[in-house]
C-alpha cells in the first residue's frame, strides 16, 4: 500500500491531524511532569555535595537541552521550508521559536538561582553561559526579523536563513564545557560511558526530559494551528470551519 | 571587481559617510576614559574590549549604506538581473564596505591605544587581529543588510540580528590582545579569528545573495 506521505504537508490535513495530537501530547506532559517531579523532589537521595540545591537540575537540564534541540528543529524546518518552498514547515518553524526562546530563558534563570548557592554569584561570564545568552539573542532575533516583515512568504525564508547562519552557535555551546573548562562542570549524563548520578536522579531527570519534549510538541502543534488558520483565513476550508464551529 | 571600484569611487564622492564612521569610532573609545575615569592601570586592562566594541558598532552602523542607496535607486536590481554571479557582486560589495569603513579603522586604532597606554607589543596585536577581524564584520554584516533591507526599523533590527553573530570575532579579537598582555601566546586567537575569516569569506556571499534574492522578490 502506498503511503502518501505528502498528505500532511499541506496545511488544511495538518490542522486537523494537530487537532487530534495536541491532547494526547498535552496529556503525556501533564502526567510526566508530575512524575518528574515527584521523583525528583521526593525520592531523588539528597547529593552529599551539592545538598539539596542540586535538584534544580531537574529543570535546568531538560530546560537546557531542550533550548539547543529546539533550535536546530527549528532551523531543520526553516531550512526546508526555504529549500522546497513548503509553506508548512515554514509555520512550523516560526511556531518553534517562541518556546525555544522561553526554555533558553528558563535555562538562564534555574542556572542563575543554581549558581547562587553553589558559585556564590548568579552570573559568571564563562564560555556555556555566554553561548547560552548568545542563543537567547539569536532567538529573539528571528523572531524579531519574522515579526518586522509584513509579507509572510518574505518573512519565512528571512527567517531561515538567519536561523541556519545561527545554527553555528549550538555545536559551540554543546562542548563549550570540554573545549574551555571553565566554571560550569561537565555533562552529567553522556551516551558513551555510566552517568555520574544516582539511578533515581537519573531517572527522574529523564522523565522531565521527556515531559519538556511532550509539552513542546504540544504548545507548538497548537501555535501552528493558530498559525495555519491567520494565514490561510482567506480559504474555502478555514471559511467552511467557521461555519461549523458558529453551527456549534 | 568593477564593484569594488565604483563603490570605492561612490565613497570617494561622498567622504562624509566615511569620515563620520570613524569619528564615530573615534567618540565612542574616548567616552570610555571620561565615563570610568583616567585611571591608566584599568584603562590598559580595557583598551582592547573598548577599541574592539567600538570598531563592532562603527563598523555596524555603516551596514545600512551597503545595499540600501543601490536599493533606493533601482540598481540592485539590475545587478540581480546581470549574469554575473551574485555571491561574488556581494563579496565585491563586502570588500568595498570593508576597505571604506575597515580600514580607517584599523589604521586609526593604534592611536586610540597609546591612548590607553598600550604597550607596543600590544598595539601591534590589536592592530593585527583588528586587520583579520574587521572584514569578517563586513561579510557578516552583509547577511544582516540583505535580511533587513527596506524594512522599516530595519536599522535597529540590523543590529539585533548582526550583533549576535559578531561575538565570537570580539571574544577572540580582545582576548588575542590580552593574551598577549598577560604574556600568554595569542596565536590559537589569531588562527581562530583567520578560521572565522575563511569560513565567512565562503559562505556568506553566499547567505547575502540568497537574502538579497528573497528580499527583493
Amino acid at each position: 500500500m502506498a503511503i502518501n506521505w505528502f498528505k500532511y504537508s499541506s496545511p488544511a490535513s495538518f490542522y486537523s491531524l494537530a487537532g487530534k495530537m495536541i491532547p494526547v501530547f498535552v496529556v503525556a506532559s501533564v502526567i510526566l511532569l508530575v512524575a518528574g517531579l515527584y521523583v525528583g523532589f521526593f525520592v531523588a537521595p539528597t547529593d552529599f555535595q551539592q545538598g539539596e540545591a542540586y535538584r534544580i537540575i531537574f529543570i535546568h537540564v531538560p530546560a537546557a537541552w531542550m533550548s539547543m534541540f529546539l533550535y536546530v528543529v527549528m532551523a531543520f524546518w526553516a531550512g526546508i521550508g526555504l529549500a522546497f518552498n513548503t509553506r508548512l514547515s515554514s509555520m512550523f518553524a516560526t511556531a518553534i521559536a517562541p518556546t525555544g526562546a522561553m526554555f533558553t530563558f528558563i535555562a538562564l534563570w534555574t542556572g542563575a538561582l543554581w549558581g547562587k548557592p553553589m558559585w556564590g554569584t548568579w552570573w559568571v561570564w564563562d564560555a556555556r553561559l555566554t553561548s547560552e545568552l548568545i542563543l537567547l539573542f539569536l532567538y529573539i532575533g528571528f523572531m524579531s526579523l519574522q515579526a518586522a516583515i509584513d509579507d509572510p512568504r518574505r518573512a519565512d525564508k528571512a527567517g531561515a536563513i538567519i536561523a541556519l547562519v545561527g545554527v553555528v552557535n549550538i555545536p559551540i555551546i554543546y562542548f563549550s564545557v570540554q573545549w574551555w573548562n571553565t566554571l560550569h562542570q561537565g555533562a552529567s549524563v553522556s551516551v558513551n560511558q555510566a552517568p555520574s548520578m544516582a539511578t533515581t536522579m537519573l531517572m527522574g531527570m529523564l522523565i522531565m526530559v521527556l515531559a519538556s519534549w511532550m509539552y513542546s510538541i504540544a504548545v507548538i502543534l497548537k501555535r501552528t494551528r493558530v498559525i495555519i488558520l491567520e494565514r490561510e483565513s482567506h480559504t474555502a476550508w478555514v471559511a467552511e470551519l467557521r461555519k461549523k464551529e458558529a453551527v456549534r | 571587481m568593477w564593484i569594488i571600484k565604483r563603490d570605492l569611487l561612490l565613497a570617494v564622492r561622498r567622504q562624509s559617510d566615511v569620515l563620520t564612521t570613524l569619528f564615530f569610532f573615534i567618540i565612542v573609545v574616548s567616552l570610555f576614559p571620561l565615563s570610568v575615569g583616567p585611571e591608566m592601570n584599568m584603562l590598559r586592562t580595557m583598551a582592547p574590549g573598548v577599541v574592539w566594541v567600538a570598531a563592532l558598532l562603527a563598523s555596524m552602523l555603516s551596514l545600512g549604506r551597503m545595499f540600501s542607496n543601490d536599493y533606493l535607486d533601482g540598481t540592485l536590481e539590475q545587478m540581480l538581473l546581470s549574469p554575473q554571479s551574485l555571491s561574488l557582486l556581494v563579496l565585491g560589495k563586502a570588500l568595498a564596505h570593508w576597505l571604506v569603513t575597515g580600514v580607517p579603522l584599523v589604521l586609526m586604532a593604534p592611536v586610540l591605544g597609546i591612548q590607553y597606554d598600550l604597550p607596543v607589543d600590544a598595539l601591534f596585536v590589536l592592530t593585527v587581529t583588528l586587520l583579520l577581524g574587521t572584514p569578517v564584520l563586513s561579510l557578516i554584516g552583509a547577511i544582516g543588510a540583505a535580511l533587513t533591507l527596506g524594512l522599516r526599523g530595519g536599522g535597529v533590527l540590523v543590529s539585533l540580528l548582526v550583533l549576535p553573530l559578531y561575538i565570537p570575532v570580539l571574544i577572540f579579537g580582545a582576548g588575542a590582545v590580552e593574551a598577549n598582555m598577560a604574556g600568554v601566546g595569542f596565536d590559537a586567537h589569531l588562527s581562530l579569528i583567520g578560521a572565522f575569516l575563511l569560513v565567512s569569506l565562503v559562505f556568506a556571499p553566499w547567505a547575502a545573495a540568497s537574502s538579497l534574492r528573497v528580499s527583493l522578490e
